[in-house]
């Protein structure tokens, strides 16, 4: 090895290590009694309360929260993070199919709306957007909770891009072989477009999972909230409380939070980078 | 637009339906809520309100903590994005060259894409806990007073570097597939030309990375907007005596904790504003430089 491949091999394990200690570091300080952690602080090495931690933050009632338990709350993040990701590739499909496939009037004023969804998030029109929500009675609901995030049209305009690159050939031969609309899209774009939906899934599977503000502020009954926002109001109590502060369970919970979005990108890492990168063109 | 297309019919107008019933109700009723309300007052008990023209932007924008938020979230999201990007590049570069342990690099490097921002911010906060954080202990182990609960500089500190180490990753991930679509012809000729590696990433990989990175650019700066809000959230919540406050926190704050609908919701109209005019102003000259 040359001096440049050292040097480079150093600059990348530096990288890797600033990515990768903190969690790692969360994750053995879980695993320690609290009165370990108050004496010595973080912990770089596994101890002896895996289990007990971990059992009692994800199956116990009335630990921190009154109600709910991490388990729970996962429940909730799983149905936001499949619920968003399905309806938002449902949804956005229709959409840049009929943008990208049909001449009509609509389509160009369309897809600035689109674009403008796009710069604009949830978080600059919160405050509307929940009166919108409250007036439709959906406060507290999973249809409340999904359908207004899906407003924000990221997935149609990937869908969009994808559908570009498609050959116009296939259209051409569809037609000549008297395919309806319906069924070029359900028949042939689709089973094109597998490892794009695929890969929109799990990305936007992350982005839901992930969501913080818009849950936030529209649950407000324990038993609703998701892990992302649950672990919030759990580290509060957790600084207030006049006991010794239980800092394993809150290690605990954020290594909770992060390990079903951290899995499933791990786990498809090849099509969510493809989809990731297809997005930019 | 395709060449080959299907005819007029109805049937378009269908499959858009669904998207565009959900951006009408969520997203341009909102936005209209927002404007009609920048331009009323209401009164102490919300029972009546009243039109006052552009009151309501008046108050916010010569209001010293708006200034303030809006001077904080220039420099903050300014350094957040160069920070990353900057970073990330450089870390894309060194996995494009390696070629042991490669996979490995980049699976660590990338995987912080799937943490939660509000998640980076408890974990952060935990390490900076006075009571038991390391790095709280490091940075005072130099003899320099650090206390991002008093200090404006250090919160900022603070926050600006959990927004970095988040943001990092997906930037990686761009950047090296940016990289790794260049020609190997290219790479090898500019080898044969030129001997010092520096002059041949300025003068060749740079400029040709140039669409990624305007692409990232745009993207980073949404991201130091608006996504960081389960950072300050969860770590400073604005603090010490709003240094930390960014815009959105602040459209949040005054909206939800103060409940002064009027003045938040002028605030959001001129954070749409800016945002707009960033993006038309990044595509305008910045784009224009950029050769594809």
């Amino acid at each position: 090895m040359n001096r440049h491949t050292v040097i480079t091999h150093f600059i990348l394990i530096v990288g890797a290590l600033f990515m990768t200690l903190p969690v790692w570091v969360a994750f053995m300080t879980s695993t320690h009694a609290p009165e370990t952690i108050m004496r010595d602080g973080l912990q770089f090495w596994p101890g002896g309360h895996f289990l007990e931690t971990y059992n009692e933050v994800l199956f116990e009632q009335g630990g921190v929260m009154k109600k709910v338990t991490a388990l729970g709350m996962m429940k909730n993040s799983l149905i936001l993070g499949i619920g968003f990701s399905v309806g938002k590739v449902i949804i956005s499909m229709f959409a840049a199919y009929a943008i990208v496939y049909f001449r009509f009037r609509m389509a160009n004023f369309l897809f600035w709306i689109i674009f403008m969804t796009l710069l604009l998030p949830l978080e600059v029109r919160i405050i509307p957007s929940y009166k919108v929500v409250a007036d439709l009675g959906l406060l507290d609901t999973h249809t409340g909770l999904i359908v207004p995030l899906i407003a924000s049209a990221t997935g149609t305009f990937f869908f969009r891009q994808f559908f570009r690159s498609v050959p116009d050939e296939i259209l051409e031969a569809a037609r000549l072989d008297g395919a309806s609309t319906w069924s070029f899209f359900i028949d042939i774009l689709v089973p094109l477009s597998k490892t794009m939906i695929a890969a929109i899934l799990i990305i936007m599977f992350v982005v839901g999972w992930n969501q913080y503000l818009w849950p936030l502020i529209m649950t407000t009954k324990e038993e609703n909230y998701t892990l992302v926002i649950g672990i919030k109001q759990i580290y509060q109590v957790l600084n207030e409380g006049g006991e010794l502060p239980q800092f394993q369970k809150a290690f605990a919970l954020t290594i909770l939070a992060t390990l079903p979005p951290v899995l499933v990108v791990l786990v498809f890492q090849k099509w969510f980078v493809k989809g990731l990168v297809e997005s930019e063109k | 637009m395709k060449r080959v297309q299907f005819e007029h019919s109805p049937i378009p107008y269908l499959f858009v339906a669904p998207q565009l019933l959900i951006i009408a109700i969520f997203f341009l009723w909102p936005a209209g809520q927002a404007v009609y309300q920048s331009f009323m007052l209401e009164d102490a008990f919300g029972l009546s309100s009243q039109f006052v023209w552009f009151r309501n932007y008046s108050d916010t924008i010569f209001n010293s903590s708006w200034l303030h938020a809006a001077w904080f979230t220039a420099i903050f999201s300014t350094l957040v994005t160069l920070l990353s990007l900057g970073f990330a590049l450089l870390l894309a570069v060194k996995a494009n060259e390696v070629i042991r342990g490669a996979s490995t690099y980049k699976t660590l490097l990338m995987w912080a894409y799937a943490i939660a921002p509000p998640v980076a911010g408890l974990m952060g906060n935990l390490m900076f806990n006075p009571l038991i954080g390391d790095l709280y202990h490091f940075m005072n182990s130099f003899g320099y007073d650090f206390d991002h609960k008093l200090h404006e500089v250090d919160a900022g500190f603070v926050v600006i570097l959990i927004s970095v180490w988040k943001q990092v990753s997906v930037n990686f991930i761009f950047f090296l597939s940016g990289l790794q679509g260049i020609p190997k012809s290219v790479t090898e000729a500019a080898t044969m030309d030129c001997k010092s590696p520096t002059r041949r990433f300025w003068t060749i990989t740079f400029p040709l990375l140039a669409p990624t990175t305007f692409f990232l650019m745009v993207t980073n700066i949404t991201y130091a907007f608006f996504e960081t809000f389960g950072i300050i959230d969860t770590t400073t919540q604005g603090a010490p005596g709003g240094a930390t406050t960014t815009l959105v926190y602040k459209v949040f704050q005054d909206g939800f904790r103060g409940a002064d609908i009027g003045g938040s919701s002028a605030q959001s109209v001129v954070l749409m504003l800016v945002v707009l005019v960033l993006t038309v102003i990044q595509f305008r000259f910045i784009e224009r430089k950029v050769h594809y």
